[in-house]
């Protein structure tokens, strides 16, 4: 008997310890970078959050916003903002959290290369007040400040500096600096190991200044694009998560008693892009003009297209069509901004002809293959919804890593872009999308170059206008210009489900990102 | 034309042809393969590269035999409306094609290099053999991939025809190998039989007694190892575009089509995948037991 206890506490002893608890999850791509403000990509954002802290940030259960690295905020007159630093914040190479910092981080988001000016909008200078307070001056009253606050996130000023990554990495060239690949934040979890489009590994941070909900201690994320691949390694248990499962899969895994299925629908539009700015498009048989140029063509593609079916078959039902550029849970968006031109392709035929392109035309089509639902398949059932009108879109397809800076390049003719709101205000989208491409945020995702002098009014007078009932009725009347210009055509909102072991804990965003602060595994 | 034929099946090789079952059975299965592929588009139902004739509604469908399948669309139709039997019997003609095309030309490099080793000897052969130790210390797939992933990245925005053409090129450049080797060896018994030894006192120039002497007197082995190479270079085109470095999605081989079709295996649409599956191991097959049928009857010891 006492043999038998000795040896049960050698077991006891020799166990490993019961809370090293990796969570392992996949999705299509890997990140484009660790440099916080130098590619706004969803996927990114998201995981730069478990890693580096903004002031404040949604609530993953109300999605009021609260406070992180600020505690508290007032205004001290209409146009200045009054934050409140945490204190006792340390980053994860020990070095204290301060206004310096701050001031330094929302600055470096000001940026010329900075891919995050659309959320600097309308800051004009932010000052530090003493050691844990800064002020932020916008230029016009803000009402939307704190919503653009929650995708600023906060790095070390003197790490930065001394790492020659005190400027973001310019996207568009492909020159790398320090902050591309080494991190330092204030968040729950550290970056360990990170090998681009193979693994990533992140480690949770002993010394976080909130008490820590997760259970999880190691981050393990491995990207995989094929569908079916990422599918086999949930069912084989390799994985515990899968953020963008193929619907053709959701079926099996509802039936599958360890997994389950996280239905939601994402805050995001999916939509197409036409360049609206060049004389002639390359590789277009049409020579001396840009059919895209004119609004009648652009309204035949998007009376060609047959979305309902789009989203029937190739999405199985996971989209919801709609002729706004936003989704649903976004101010300006209405009943009536949803409606869509009608699928006639009669009469996008006839509308071809009167623009004088009978016989249709070549034009380039890019799109990406790993970064929306299906987008490969999407795209290529568009290219023979256009064949039927004579259209013909020579479709190429891309990874994410290449598709985003070669589109940013302005080198497509037609190209697929999704647009999520973090800020659930539709001046986010309109300000990217259609504003004329400009200083700061201004048409910054604007790579159609579609420009109108009345469409750039509205935007200026919604980023100046206070009153809140006002505001909402111009970002409708924009984003109704923007149907009648048919400056991009929508095409769906995405529904994003969530495949996952049984045993895995968390809450589904609208943003489709983990907050991985809350994440639990049994 | 028939004449030829009777007089090809009454000759040696004729006899054991008609004696195999298995070489009976693979040649007809061959030869509905080959015919299918060379005339597709007479052959196919559809042609699943007209766009205008795709419909989105149509996709997915199960093949005829279930309850949801239709009689157009025999073996069922994949994630875009494609019909099935037509996409693999276009896709069988790409395979085709491009296997034959890449042991056409490795068997030209090969021989050519084996006859000037073989026949020159020296420094010459000392160097050629090296050459083919080191292709041979890699697999074939890997030298395969390297070629065409390097000839991707140099020529990213060219036409896609040059795709086919880096795929040739890369299959190529691995299978040349083989001959080479066998004719060497064959060419050094020849060289020092009397009949090269009576050219060679008279005068006859070297290139021409390697291509009027020793070149028939070697081509046997070639012709039974290029059969089954036909084989082999259908794989590993398929294997290539399979892990996307092949054929592009535009105009499918039959790798291009099963690895489309893999997204779909585990929601139970199994057709996208399994049909052209099924028809490469029908084509892989029967040429492999019509090279190995060959290689029997040309030996005259096993007779």
């Amino acid at each position: 008997m006492k043999i038998r206890i000795a040896l049960l506490c050698a077991a006891l002893l020799a166990a490993p310890p019961a809370f090293a608890k990796p969570f392992k999850w996949s999705s299509a791509s890997d990140i484009p970078t660790w440099d916080i403000h130098s590619q706004n990509n969803a996927l990114g954002n998201g995981v730069h959050a478990a890693v580096y802290e903004s002031l404040v940030y949604y609530n993953s259960n109300s999605f009021k916003i609260e406070a992180v690295l600020a505690t508290a905020w007032k205004p001290i007159s209409p146009t200045q903002m009054r934050f409140s630093l945490r204190t006792g914040v340390k980053f994860h190479d020990g070095s204290p959290f301060t206004a310096d910092d701050a001031v330094f981080s929302l600055q470096r988001a000001m940026h010329k290369n900075s891919n995050y000016a659309v959320y600097t909008q309308g800051i004009d200078r932010v000052v530090k007040v003493d050691a844990n307070t800064i002020d932020v001056f916008t230029k016009d009253p803000n009402p939307v400040l704190l919503n653009q606050l929650t995708e600023l996130r906060m790095m070390s000023k003197a790490w930065s500096e001394k790492n020659n990554s005190a400027a973001p990495m310019d996207i568009k060239t492909k020159e790398e600096n320090f902050a591309h690949r080494n991190t330092n934040g204030t968040g729950p979890f550290m970056l360990k190991e990170w090998q681009p489009d193979q693994k990533m590994v992140l480690a949770a941070n002993p010394n976080w200044w909130a008490k820590k909900d997760a259970n999880v201690t190691e981050i393990i994320y491995t990207p995989v694009k094929s569908a079916a691949t990422r599918m086999a390694a949930l069912l084989s248990g390799e994985i515990d998560f899968v953020l963008d499962p193929s619907p053709q899969d959701l079926d099996r895994i509802r039936a599958n008693r360890d997994l389950k299925v996280l239905d939601g629908v994402e805050n995001r539009t999916i939509f197409f892009g036409m360049d609206q700015f060049r004389d002639e498009l390359p590789g277009s048989n049409i020579k001396g003009k840009n059919p895209l140029k004119d609004q009648r063509v652009r309204k035949a593609l998007y009376q060609a297209i047959d979305i309902n079916t789009i989203a029937r078959v190739t999405l199985r039902g996971l989209g919801q069509p709609t002729g706004a550029l936003v989704a649903p849970q976004v101010t300006g968006w209405t009943e009536a901004i949803h409606k869509r031109h009608p699928y006639d392709v009669a009469a996008a035929q006839k509308l071809l002809a009167e623009a004088g392109y009978k016989d249709g035309f070549e034009v380039d089509f890019a799109c990406p293959n790993n970064r929306y639902i299906n987008d490969e398949q999407i795209c290529q059932a568009v290219t023979a919804m256009w064949a039927k009108i004579g259209v013909k879109a020579k479709l190429r397809t891309q990874p994410l890593a290449t598709y985003f800076p070669m589109i940013q390049r302005y080198e497509a003719s037609i190209y697929m872009l999704g647009w999520g709101v973090p800020t659930f205000d539709a001046l986010y989208s309109l300000q990217s999308l259609v504003r004329s491409v400009g200083v700061g945020g201004d048409g910054n995702y604007n790579v159609g170059r579609y420009s109108n002098p009345q469409m750039d009014a509205l935007v200026e007078r919604t980023k100046k206008e206070t009153d809140l009932k006002l505001r909402t009725d111009l970002l409708t009347k924009a984003l109704a210009l923007q149907n009648e210009d048919i400056a991009h055509i929508p095409l769906h909102n995405q529904v994003i489900p969530w495949a996952m072991k049984k045993k895995v804990d968390l809450v589904h965003r609208a943003d489709n990102r983990i907050d991985w602060r809350l994440l639990k595994v049994q | 034309m028939i004449a030829a034929l009777r007089h090809w099946l009454d000759s040696d090789i004729g006899y054991s042809f008609r004696s195999s079952p298995t070489a009976l059975v693979a040649a007809l299965i061959a030869l509905v393969c080959g015919i299918a592929a060379l005339f597709a588009p007479w052959v196919a139902p559809h042609n699943p590269f007209d766009l205008v004739t795709l419909e989105l509604a149509n996709a997915r469908l199960p093949p005829a035999w279930y309850a949801e399948g239709s009689k157009t669309f025999l073996l069922g139709t994949d994630d875009q409306g494609r019909d099935i039997l037509s996409a693999v019997i276009y896709g069988a003609r790409i395979s085709l094609a491009v296997g034959l095309a890449s042991v056409v030309l490795s068997v030209v490099v090969g021989v050519t290099l084996g006859l000037l080793a073989g026949y020159l000897g020296g420094w010459i052969d000392a160097f050629l053999m090296r050459l083919c130790d080191v292709m041979l210390s890699f697999p074939a797939i890997l030298v395969a991939l390297l070629i065409a992933g390097v000839g991707r990245a140099m020529f990213s925005n060219a036409h896609e025809t040059l795709a086919f053409g880096v795929l040739i090129l890369s299959i190529t450049l691995t299978g040349w190998v083989q001959y080479a080797r066998t004719v060497r060896g064959s060419t050094l018994v020849e060289r020092n039989k009397e009949y090269v030894q009576a050219a060679r006192v008279t005068g006859v120039s070297s290139l021409r007694i390697m291509r009027r002497h020793v070149l028939p007197n070697v081509l046997g082995p070639v012709l039974v190892l290029a059969t089954i190479h036909v084989a082999t270079a259908i794989i590993t085109e398929a294997t290539l575009s399979f892990l996307g470095v092949g054929a592009p999605p535009t105009s499918p081989s039959l790798g291009t089509l099963i690895r489309i079709g893999n997204d779909y295996l585990f929601s139970g649409e199994w057709w996208i995948t399994i049909f052209p599956g099924v028809m490469l191991v029908l084509i892989a097959l029967s040429v492999n037991l019509l090279g190995d049928w060959l290689r029997d009857a040309l030996n005259p010891r096993l007779r």
